[in-house]
């Protein structure tokens, strides 16, 4: 186990290294920091903005495959470099991870509890109403895109804090449990929506398996079944589903943050790219590659620890 | 008072009735077969009295459990019942067990559920019943989970969940249909041990009529939903009065007697039944009565012309063909490994024209892997196969291509063989276009094949799902004799059919062979069927042959142990001689072929080698026996892979 683990780390390792290269060398060519000293008056001269573009390695009149190097050589000293205004983006990114994994973290979990057991319910009572109702639904939430989704909540959310005159909501400031209620809500609702749909596919086909059959011949109770034999057992593709579904949840948060003036991870991106802030960007990449193949590793660590099948194959 | 009586059961599915006036009585102790072929309602049955039909069945009628009402009761009072008082073992011990949770779990989980015993209490217990029913070393296996158990342990497992509350009745489902002969043997020793240990009332539900004969006390044959004939095991075997029962028994293979009689047509679909008797269709005996009313069960039959049974056919012509000299296939040393196993491991044989050689053994010895070696057409990994006098391992492209039309297949299960979203004539035109025959004569072919296997040619415009199962292996057949191959392979060819089914196809096989001339490699592991298939038999155990000869010697005078422990398993449909007869019961389940021990590799179960000497066991132990002639009283042709084989012929 120790040894599939390990190799499944230095895999990643690689992989990391290749996406987040490639991420570099995309924004590094998309990307014009030079742009930002257009508006400037009075304009300071070329020269000058060569030095300072130079100085946070950001020139583009330095061949691509030369900033490239200088980055790597930083990044293997665990220096990211510095963002437009000199500061270095290791400190920044020690920042906001916090704040973005936080929501990433509760709506995940929550969303996947939730998800898995409306998506159960939904399969035990496959075509009633019940199920209809969380099919109508989850179908509603996948249909509307996340942003619209935080809109729509935000301008909800409004109207309570109007009615009641209070201000039981918020979208401004950092910290605070108020701050956190709507975007975590808009994760989970999206979160429940995708989760329940797979959960009822993989129950669907379990509820009628022979083994479920056989612990009711024993004497359980349909509920008991249900639970302990045919949930217990179509829960385990969900790991995977869980682990492939972070990078769109990833990109759902960038939105998210933006919108309620978050101030984590995917606020700094697009906040990055608006400045053609290259360091910034590829920075969050990392984090982007790292946090989904965390996801993969674990995964298959709960996979593992749900399924014997898996643990032997191995 | 009974332990279990069904009254008047009725169950449907919409409008669609499966189960239509079902009675029965069973007395503790008792063992009671319900018989029929599949889509009869006897499973339909079973589950019924359980009442763990799905919920948009209907059920009317009556249960009574000791005189108690079943049916209608809710899921908890039910709850209470099942697994403490009536208790079911289910067909496919593969599928049956909870896959994450561990063997003694599970059925430690049947112990608490009625409550009253600690976890530790009930771990314990669950040792015990383990070991009740053979598994061994049952500390261990009870922390194994169902996937590192094979088909025979995960049936005892089964068992011993059924038998943990000492229930009044066990409803046992088809409970040794998926598994090996030899394995089959063992699980119903253990059935008969659970009901002597539990006194426990069996209603044994199989479509085997030899796993009956065995076990059964009073038989029930089903047909259309119905009990068509009832009465003592003796009564049904030896009187049957139905003429269904009559073709259900001559239509079984045997291992000696006459050829199978197949029943013509097949069971009417239950959402269409004819008005009459549902049987009239297909009975030889029918009135003008049989097709207006249908009869009722009186004493013994649901039938208005009660029969008699014809004895079998005796067997045709005792001359077999002289071998032709002209070799389609050889086999020299073929071995194929899969990783770690070994799933073929040194194997010859030849296939001449005309003629149909036999590759038989239980699930893991290595026929079907040998079959897909030869399909492949290219290098083995070891040994060489010789299709028509081409080595096919130095085969160009071309060649390779050209030798295909040579060679066919048909499949064991014919309704996944066949693409359901194409019609008959694309299905059967697909090989010819395929090799280029053009347009005008693949039409006049299709219906020439058509033709071929007794079907009309209007079968060519409709879809596989609307023909029954005999009807499509039909189309499977006239698909691979679409080329005018030279060798058909077929996969266990008829044991996806309803024995009543299965004769029609052999017969099919038999007379295509005659006026084409086509030579059959088959696959099966059935020894009775092989036996009417077959003009030579090849024996494989864990990826060798252990007998190879004409069918007459090898059924005649098995040289090998374990051909004859497997002659012996196989169940037998006549009471008297079933029960009568001592069996070969081999220990232990087939080992995979990842295990295959030095020097013979059979040893380990073989009940020759128990009664050799010390100094002739060391040889089994060191030496693995090769092919040799099987020698004096032995066929001519038979070839035995044992060193002490002549003490067993005589």
């Amino acid at each position: 186990m120790a040894r599939f683990v390990l190799r499944r780390a230095v895999g990643s390792v690689v992989l990391v290294v290749v996406a987040v290269s490639l991420a570099y060398l995309l924004a590094a060519t998309a990307l014009h920091p030079r742009a930002n000293f257009e508006g400037r008056s009075p304009r300071p001269p070329e020269r000058v903005i060569d030095a300072r573009l130079t100085e946070l390695n950001l020139n583009d009149r330095t061949p691509l495959p030369d900033r490239y190097a200088v980055w790597v050589t930083g990044l293997l000293r665990g220096d990211l470099g510095r963002d437009f205004d000199g500061d270095p983006v290791a400190g920044e990114l020690g920042r906001r991870i916090w704040v973005s994994l936080r929501l990433l973290l509760i709506g995940t979990v929550l969303g996947g509890v939730l998800g898995v057991a409306l998506g159960a319910c939904s399969a035990v009572r496959q075509y009633r109403l019940s199920d209809r109702l969380i099919t109508l639904a989850s179908f509603v939430v996948l249909a509307v895109p996340v942003f619209v989704l935080a809109v729509l909540l935000q301008m909800g959310a409004q109207k309570v804090n109007d009615a009641t005159g209070t201000r039981i909501f918020q979208w401004a400031g950092q910290d605070g449990l108020s701050h956190l209620v709507l975007p975590t809500v808009t994760i989970v609702l999206a979160q429940v929506a995708v989760y329940s749909r797979y959960q009822r596919s993989m129950m669907l086909d379990v509820l009628s398996a022979d083994f479920v059959r056989t612990a009711r011949a024993k004497g359980l109770r349909r509920g008991t079944a249900l639970r302990r034999h045919a949930l217990r057992t179509a829960v385990i593709p969900m790991t995977t589903y869980f682990a492939y579904n972070l990078g769109l949840l990833l990109l759902g948060a960038v939105f998210i943050e933006k919108i309620f003036g978050w101030h984590g991870m995917g606020e700094w991106l697009i906040d990055s790219i608006g400045r053609g802030d290259v360091n910034a960007v590829a920075a969050f990449d990392l984090f982007a590659a790292g946090l989904v193949l965390v996801a993969g590793l674990l995964a298959d660590l709960a996979q593992a620890a749900l399924d014997p099948r898996v643990r032997v194959s191995r | 008072m009974n332990a279990l009586e069904v009254g008047d059961l009725r169950v449907r599915f919409g409008e669609v009735p499966a189960v239509r006036g079902v009675g029965f009585a069973v007395a503790p102790g008792e063992v009671l077969g319900l018989v029929g072929e599949s889509g009869s309602g006897k499973s339909v049955t079973g589950l019924a009295v359980m009442g763990l039909l799905p919920a948009r069945a209907t059920v009317t009628g009556s249960v009574r459990l000791r005189g108690a009402e079943l049916l209608g009761g809710t899921d908890r009072e039910l709850s209470r019942v099942r697994g403490r008082d009536l208790a079911m073992i289910f067909q496919d011990p593969q599928s049956a067990l909870t896959p994450v949770h561990r063997i003694g779990d599970q059925i430690a989980e049947a112990v608490r559920a009625h409550g009253g015993t600690t976890r530790s209490r009930a771990w314990r217990r669950a040792l015990d019943l383990l070991d009740l029913v053979g598994v061994p070393d049952a500390a261990r296996a009870a922390r194994a989970y169902p996937h590192q158990f094979s088909g025979g342990m995960r049936q005892r497992v089964m068992i011993a969940m059924a038998v943990a509350h000492d229930p009044a009745v066990i409803i046992a489902d088809e409970p040794t249909t998926a598994l090996d002969v030899t394995v089959q043997a063992q699980v119903l020793e253990v059935l008969k041990t659970a009901r002597q240990a539990t006194g426990a009332a069996i209603l044994m539900i199989t479509h085997d009529l030899g796993v009956v004969a065995g076990l059964a006390d009073r038989v029930l044959v089903m047909y259309a939903g119905r009990v068509v004939e009832s009465g003592t095991a003796e009564e049904v075997f030896y009187r049957p009065r139905m003429p269904y029962t009559i073709g259900l028994l001559a239509a079984t293979p045997l291992l000696d007697g006459g050829p199978p009689v197949p029943i013509p047509g097949g069971p009417p679909p239950s959402g269409a039944l004819p008005p009459g008797c549902p049987f009239e269709p297909r009975c030889r005996y029918a009135s003008a009565p049989c097709r207006t009313t249908e009869p009722s069960l009186t004493e013994r039959a649901a039938c208005h012309n009660p029969q008699r049974p014809q004895p079998r056919p005796a067997e045709g012509p005792g001359v077999r063909r002289t071998r032709s000299a002209d070799v389609i296939l050889q086999v020299t040393g073929l071995r194929r490994a899969y990783g770690a196993v070994q799933a073929v491991d040194g194997v010859d044989f030849e296939v001449r024209a005309g003629e149909t050689l036999a590759l038989v053994g239980e699930s893991g010895c290595g026929k079907t892997t040998t079959l897909m070696e030869i399909l492949a057409l290219a290098a083995p990994q070891a040994g060489r196969i010789v299709v028509l006098g081409r080595d096919v391992s130095a085969l160009p492209r071309q060649a390779r291509q050209e030798l295909r039309r040579d060679l066919q297949i048909v499949f064991q299960d014919p309704a996944a063989a066949l693409d359901p979203r194409m019609r008959i004539a694309d299905l059967l035109a697909e090989p010819l276009r395929a090799h280029g025959v053009a347009e005008p004569e693949v039409e006049r072919r299709v219906c020439e094949l058509l033709g071929l296997v007794g079907l009309d040619p209007d079968f060519a415009g409709r879809f596989p799902r609307g023909l029954s199962g005999g009807q499509r292996q039909r189309i499977g057949i006239a698909r691979a004799l679409a080329l005018r191959p030279r060798l058909i392979v077929l996969d266990e060819p008829v044991s996806a059919l309803d024995v009543s089914v299965q004769a029609g196809i052999m017969d099919l096989l038999a007379t295509l062979q005659l006026n084409l001339g086509v030579a059959y490699l088959i696959v099966a592991h059935d020894l009775a069927v092989v036996r009417h298939l077959a003009d030579r038999v090849a024996v494989m155990y864990l990826g060798r042959i252990a007998e190879i000869g004409s069918v007459e010697a090898v059924y005649g005078t098995p040289a090998h142990p374990y051909t004859r422990a497997l002659l012996s398993a196989i169940p037998v449909p006549d009471p008297r001689l079933e029960r009568g007869r001592s069996r070969v019961l081999l220990p232990g389940d087939p080992p995979g072929p990842a295990r295959a021990p030095a020097g013979c590799r059979f040893r380990a179960r073989c009940p020759l080698h128990t009664e050799l000497g010390a100094a002739d066991r060391e040889r089994c132990a060191a030496e693995e026996p090769r092919l040799r002639p099987a020698g004096a009283g032995a066929g001519a042709d038979q070839s035995v892979a044992c060193h002490y084989s002549e003490g067993l012929i005589r």
